[in-house]
C-alpha cells in the first residue's frame, strides 16, 4: 500500500516491465482484432436509408433500439415498422408477389414462409456476401451460427436467403410443486408424460395434468412435435405426405390423450395464451410449447408459480428423442438496390452483441451460440440454470416440426380441424385420412407452376 | 305620367316566350354528375366487375393465373366447409337480429316511461355501443376462460358448474350472440325509443275510454305505430350480423375446429391465409348475391310495414 503511495524509480521500472510484459502476451489478438476492425469500414454506404419489414414482438423491440447505434456506426439511416405476425405475414406475400417490395430487409417465419420464400425468389443469397471480406466485418464470425440453426434456414438448392437469429425449440414446463405433491418425477418417455399427466390430473381441485394448443391451426405444432418422436417430420425429405401413417396415428393418439383425458376443460379453443394463463395460475401440472415463455412464466406480477417452474426437454418419443424447431430469420429482398447497406444492417443486428441482449432480455433463443458461453448472463438470469440447460440440451437434438412446403397454414388449418375433432372424440386414424385426403391435392398444385 | 316602352322582343306571346326552357340541357347537367359517376364507377363499379372476373380465374398470390370459367363456384358449392360456414352464417344472424330486437324493444318500453334517474340509467344502457368490437372481444375472451374466467366464477356462486362457453363446439355460437346482444341491443332500444316518442296520444286516449289494457294498447297500437322503426333496427341489424367478423375472429377465429366458421371467417381464410384469390373472389359473388336476395326481401318488408295514413 505504502509501496503504491510512494512510487519510486525502481517501482515503476518494474510495473512498467509487467505491462510491457502483458501486452506482449495480449498483443496478437488485439491487433489482430485491431487491425480487422480498422480494415473494414462501416462509413463505406453513409448517407444511404433502408426500410426494414418486422414482425411485432420483443426481438424486434430490441432491433429497433439498436437503430440509433448502428446509424452512429455507419451512417446509414433505417425505417422499420413492425407489423403484427399474421398481417406481417400477409404483407410479405403480397408486397414480394408484386416484384417491388417497399422494403429492404424483412423478417419472416422460417417455419411457414421458408418454401414459400424460395419458391417466390424473395430474397438474395446471403452466402456470397457473408463470403466476401470488403462487405462482411471480420468480427462477423459466420460459423458461431449454430448448425443446426444455418440448416434450418438454407433452403434445398444450398442458398441461404435469410440469416436465422431466433430458434423457438419446443420444450415441457412443469409445475414442481404438483410433482412434487404427488411424488411424480419428469417424465423420461412421451409415453410416461401421458402416465404422469393422468396421475397429476384432479379435476376436482381445478388442475389438469397437461394442457397444450387445442386450437385450430395453432395445434398441428403439438402433435408434429410428438411425431418426432416417432423420427419422422409431416412430410418424408421428397414432399410426400406422411400424415395417415401408424407413426402419425400413434402422435395423433398421444395428442388426444393428452388433451382430452388429462387436459383442461375448453382446451378444444386454447391458444398458447390460454395455455400460458392456464399454467401460470397454477391450474396445470405440464405444458409443452416453445421455449419463449419463460419471462411471463418468472415475472411475480403475472404469475402464481414464480420459483416453482421446472423446465424438461421434450421427452423421448419411442424410436427418436427431437425438440421441436421453429424459427425466424431476415433476408434481404432480392430487388433491393442497397443490398449491400442491408446486409450491414443484418451484420449489425444479428452481432454477438444483439444477440445476447436478446438472451439477456429473455426475448427468445438466439441463433448464435456464443450467447450461450456467456456464463455471467447465465448466472445473473432469473430464469435459473435449468432452463439454459434445457434450452442447450434441446437445440442438441433440434429438428424443425412443421413440414418445409408452400402451403404451411393450410396445412396447420386442415390438420387442425382433425386434431380439434379428436380432442372432442373422433377416431384419430379416419380425422387423419380424412385430413391428407383433403390437403394431399393442395400440395400436389402448391409446386406446380 | 310616365311611359315606358318595351323591347319588341319581350311583347312576345307567352306560349313561345320560353323558347329557351324548352332547350335540351341534358347533354350539359351530365357534365355535372360526371366526377360522381366516375367516382362510384371506380370504387365499386370497377371493383365488382374485378371480381367476378377474378372469380373466373384460378389464381394464387405468387402463382400463375389462370381461366377456369366456373370451376371455382362448382368446388364452393361441392366445399363442406363453406356450405358448413353458410349454416353457421345464418345461424348467427337469425340470432343476432331477432334476440337484440326483442331486448332493444323491451327496453325502449322501460325507458319510454317516467321513472327517477331515467336519464342516467339510459346513458349507462347504451355505453356498451360505445364500445370498440375489438377491445370488448378482448374483454370478453377472457371472462369467458374455462378455468379463470369470471363468467364460471360468478356461475360457481350461485351453485352452477362451470361452462364452457366459446370452448365447445355446442355453445360457441350462442355464446357469441350474448356479446352481440349485450353489445348492439342498446342501438335497437335508441331506434325504437325514437319511434315511440314520435307517437300520437289519441288513439291511447280514446282506447283508454273504450277500457283497453296495457297489453290491448301494446298490441294494437304500439307495436303497429312502432313496427316501422323497428323495421329500420332489423335492416341495420341485420346488415351488421351478416358482416360480422371482428369480434368472431378475436374470440375464436371460427373455432373450436369450425364450429363458429362464417362465411366471413371463410372468406379470409382463402383470401388472407391460403392466397387463393380466384376461389375467395367466387365467395364474394356468392355472398353478394345473397346479401342482395335479403336486401330486396327487408326492403319489401319495410315497405309494406309503413303507416296507412
Amino acid at each position: 500500500m505504502t509501496e503504491i503511495l510512494k512510487p519510486t524509480r525502481r517501482g515503476l521500472l518494474r510495473g512498467a516491465a509487467a505491462l510491457g510484459a502483458t501486452g506482449a502476451i495480449a498483443s496478437p489478438l488485439v491487433l489482430r482484432e485491431a487491425r480487422a476492425q480498422a480494415a473494414f469500414n462501416w462509413k463505406r454506404l453513409s448517407g444511404q436509408s433502408i426500410d426494414v419489414l418486422l414482425v411485432k414482438n420483443p426481438r424486434s423491440d430490441l432491433f429497433q433500439a439498436a437503430e440509433k447505434e448502428f446509424t452512429e456506426l455507419t451512417g446509414i439511416k433505417v425505417s422499420s415498422e413492425q407489423v403484427p405476425e399474421q398481417q406481417q405475414r400477409q404483407k410479405a406475400v403480397i408486397e414480394f408477389a408484386s416484384g417491388k417490395p417497399s422494403f429492404d430487409v424483412s423478417a419472416i417465419s422460417l417455419h411457414v414462409q421458408k418454401r414459400m420464400a424460395a419458391k417466390g425468389k424473395w430474397f438474395a443469397d446471403l452466402s456470397p456476401m457473408i463470403k466476401d471480406a470488403s462487405l462482411t466485418s471480420p468480427d462477423f464470425n459466420f460459423e458461431d451460427f449454430g448448425a443446426g440453426a444455418v440448416a434450418y434456414a438454407r433452403q434445398a438448392d444450398g442458398a441461404l436467403d435469410t440469416l436465422p437469429y431466433f430458434v423457438d425449440y419446443w420444450m415441457v414446463y412443469y409445475n414442481k410443486e404438483l410433482f412434487d405433491a404427488k411424488g411424480v418425477a419428469y417424465p423420461k418417455s412421451m409415453d410416461e408424460m401421458a402416465v404422469a399427466a393422468a396421475k397429476l390430473h384432479d379435476p376436482a381441485k381445478g388442475v389438469a395434468g397437461f394442457v397444450s394448443r387445442g386450437l385450430k391451426n395453432a395445434n398441428v405444432p403439438v402433435w408434429a412435435c410428438l411425431l418426432l418422436g416417432q423420427g419422422v417430420e409431416t412430410t418424408s425429405a421428397d414432399g410426400k405426405l406422411l400424415t395417415d401413417t401408424p407413426e402419425a396415428i400413434w402422435a395423433g393418439e398421444l395428442y388426444k390423450k393428452l388433451n382430452k383425458d388429462t387436459g383442461p376443460v375448453g382446451s378444444v379453443g386454447f391458444n398458447w395464451n390460454e395455455c400460458q394463463t392456464t399454467f401460470m395460475q397454477g391450474r396445470a401440472a405440464m405444458w409443452l410449447d416453445g421455449i419463449g415463455f419463460a419471462t411471463p412464466l418468472e415475472d411475480p406480477s403475472k404469475s402464481r408459480i414464480v420459483g416453482k417452474v421446472g423446465y424438461g426437454v421434450t421427452p423421448p418419443g419411442p424410436k427418436a428423442h427431437h425438440a421441436g424447431m421453429f424459427g425466424d430469420g431476415i433476408g434481404i429482398s432480392r430487388g433491393s438496390a442497397k443490398k449491400e447497406a442491408a446486409w450491414l444492417y443484418i451484420q449489425f443486428i444479428t452481432n454477438k452483441v444483439q444477440q445476447l441482449a436478446m438472451l439477456k432480455a429473455g426475448a427468445g433463443a438466439p441463433a448464435r451460440s456464443s450467447a450461450y458461453s456467456d456464463t455471467a448472463t447465465i448466472e445473473a438470469s432469473k430464469f435459473g440454470k435449468q432452463y439454459f440447460d434445457c434450452l442447450l440440451q434441446s437445440a442438441k437434438i433440434a429438428r424443425a416440426a412443421l413440414p418445409q412446403i408452400v402451403p404451411v397454414t393450410e396445412f396447420r388449418d386442415v390438420f387442425g380441424v382433425g386434431l380439434t375433432n379428436m380432442i372432442g372424440g373422433a377416431d384419430v386414424a379416419a380425422e387423419l385420412k380424412k385430413a391428407t385426403e383433403a390437403f394431399a391435392p393442395v400440395l400436389a398444385k402448391s409446386e406446380q407452376g | 305620367m310616365t311611359s315606358t316602352t318595351l323591347p319588341a322582343s319581350s311583347l312576345t306571346n307567352p306560349a313561345q316566350a320560353p323558347a329557351a326552357d324548352s332547350q335540351d340541357f341534358t347533354p350539359r347537367y351530365w357534365l355535372f354528375s360526371l366526377p360522381a359517376v366516375l367516382i362510384i364507377a371506380s370504387v365499386i363499379v370497377f371493383p365488382w366487375l374485378f371480381t367476378l372476373y377474378m372469380s373466373t380465374q384460378d389464381w394464387k398470390i405468387g402463382g400463375g393465373q389462370e381461366f377456369v370459367g366456373l370451376q371455382n363456384f362448382v368446388e364452393l358449392l361441392r366445399d363442406p366447409r363453406f356450405i358448413e360456414s353458410m349454416g353457421h352464417t345464418f345461424y348467427y344472424t337469425v340470432l343476432a337480429v331477432v334476440l337484440p330486437i326483442l331486448f332493444g324493444t323491451a327496453a325502449a318500453l322501460v325507458f319510454h316511461r317516467e321513472f327517477p334517474f331515467r336519464g342516467l340509467l339510459r346513458t349507462i344502457f347504451v355505453m356498451p355501443m360505445m364500445a370498440t368490437p375489438v377491445a370488448v372481444a378482448l374483454v370478453w375472451t377472457m371472462m369467458f376462460h374455462p378455468q379463470l374466467g369470471v363468467l364460471n366464477y360468478l356461475l360457481s356462486l350461485v351453485g352452477i358448474g362451470p361452462q364452457a362457453w366459446v370452448y365447445s363446439p355446442n355453445t360457441v355460437i350462442p355464446t357469441l350472440i350474448l356479446v352481440e346482444v349485450w353489445h348492439w341491443t342498446p342501438l335497437v332500444m335508441l331506434i325504437v325509443l325514437g319511434g315511440l316518442a314520435g307517437l300520437p296520444r289519441e288513439p291511447y286516449e280514446s282506447a283508454l275510454i273504450d277500457g283497453a289494457n296495457a297489453w290491448h294498447m301494446f298490441r294494437h297500437i304500439t307495436l303497429p305505430l312502432v313496427w316501422p322503426f323497428i323495421m329500420v333496427a332489423i335492416v341495420i341489424r341485420t346488415i351488421d350480423a351478416l358482416k360480422a367478423f371482428d369480434t368472431i375472429f378475436v374470440i375464436t377465429q371460427g373455432g373450436p375446429g369450425t364450429s363458429s366458421e362464417t362465411l366471413n371467417i371463410f372468406l379470409y381464410l382463402q383470401a388472407f391465409q391460403f392466397y387463393k384469390i380466384g376461389y375467395a373472389s367466387a365467395v364474394v359473388v356468392i355472398f353478394f348475391v345473397i346479401i342482395i336476395m335479403l336486401s330486396l326481401l327487408l326492403l319489401y318488408a319495410r315497405q309494406k310495414s309503413k303507416w296507412n295514413a
